[in-house]
């Protein structure tokens, strides 16, 4: 079996699908640096475990 | 049978779009403005940006414009054709088909929309929603084949992305951010109607009711002469705020000083004169409108690295 030359119409389209996946690949990363900003900028952010956390709680409540 | 093979049997004469065919769908000489009027927006905002986001705003501004202009092509692909500087644009020329500028526009409308929203604020996406809106709806669909008063009112798509920078940083709307809009806005009409005194033909044969094609052209010449004069106030007035300063105001007064001076010229002749010396006069306002609206936002940028220097400002 004899591998059958590349038709003309492939090369067109590889510029096409070489830019389109460079593209995503660039959103990909600019959404996880965007992520990473995001949370290390984010304000103290704690997760619910079933315990009081205190910057949870509303100020007024927190006081005596 | 190959993929290959099907296709040539289908439609082999057809154009196989490249990559660079969908980037001029986005229309990259507009974006390039909006780029840098947004980034002045974003930059001589109060608030300022991480690096990550303010990039992504400026990026994601761009996208919105760009998907704008995609939906506009997709649109106006009819009158496109039949007007000399639009006719090579990808869906006249063939290149791409309609249905593909209508995917692409609203594809890029809702990622640019929706991650604007998620890099910066609601307020900013909803602003850059709107524009897309306004371009591709009120200006294309309904301003543009209706009214001489088109470019007017359209105007302000092109108008919103340095307000939308400044949202961006900020989250709100302020002063500054409506003087920046409303200098882009009101630079509008004369920067168009000049280039419509000398591409008559273009308009009048896609039957695009220009002010030129409506009114006459003596009528176009006096309403760049209002609008020019119009025009002074707010730049002026945008000189004299927080993100103004000396320079600026320098700038302001020379920019539009000339600018009147092109204005009263071209207000001031005729048909006949124009077609002797091939609208020479009408050509240099329309390249000079280019310099004056960069030079004015170059002036706003220059004005905080002064600030940052501890020169600038008022």
């Amino acid at each position: 079996m004899t591998f059958r030359p590349e038709h003309e119409l492939h090369k067109r389209r590889f510029s096409r699908n070489l830019g389109v996946g460079l593209t995503l690949a660039a959103f990909v990363v600019l959404v996880f640096a965007l992520t990473v900003v995001k949370v290390k900028r984010g304000d103290p952010m704690q997760g619910y475990d079933h315990t009081i956390q205190p910057l949870s709680v509303p100020k007024e409540e927190a006081q005596p | 049978m190959s993929d290959t093979t099907a296709y040539q049997g289908a439609t082999a004469t057809q154009h196989e779009p490249g990559f660079g065919d969908y980037v001029q769908l986005l229309k990259p000489r507009v974006m390039s403005l909006v780029v840098f009027t947004a980034l002045v927006g974003l930059l001589v905002a109060p608030v300022s940006l991480h690096p990550v986001e303010a990039f992504s705003a400026i990026l994601f501004i761009a996208l919105g414009a760009g998907a704008s202009g995609a939906l506009n092509m997709w649109w106006d692909a009819d009158i496109d054709a039949v007007m000399k500087r639009t006719a090579r644009r990808p869906v006249p020329a063939g290149k791409v088909q309609a249905g593909e500028a209508l995917a692409v526009g609203l594809g890029l409308s809702g990622i640019s929309v929706v991650m604007l929203g998620l890099a910066t604020n609601v307020m900013a996406a909803a602003l850059l929603a709107f524009t897309i809106f306004f371009y591709a709806v009120v200006y294309s669909m309904w301003l543009k084949r209706s009214t001489p008063q088109n470019i007017v009112i359209g105007g302000a798509a092109g108008a919103f992305p340095p307000m939308i920078g400044w949202v961006a940083a900020t989250g709100s709307v302020s002063v500054e951010a409506f003087l920046m809009f409303a200098l882009i806005f009101m630079w509008t009409p004369p920067h168009f109607w000049a280039l419509a005194l000398f591409m008559k033909e273009d308009y009048h044969t896609a039957g695009v009711p220009m002010l030129t094609v409506t009114h006459g052209r003596k009528a176009t010449r006096a309403h760049i002469m209002v609008y020019t004069l119009l025009l002074v106030p707010v730049a002026l007035g945008a000189a004299v705020t927080s993100i103004g300063g000396p320079l600026t105001l320098a700038v302001a007064v020379v920019l539009n000083l000339w600018f009147v001076v092109g204005a009263y010229r071209i207000w001031h002749r005729d048909e006949a004169m124009a077609e002797a010396d091939n609208y020479a006069v009408e050509k240099a306002f329309f390249r000079f409108s280019l310099l004056y609206l960069f030079l004015h936002f170059a002036a706003f940028l220059a004005e905080v690295a002064l600030k940052l220097a501890g020169l600038g400002g008022w």
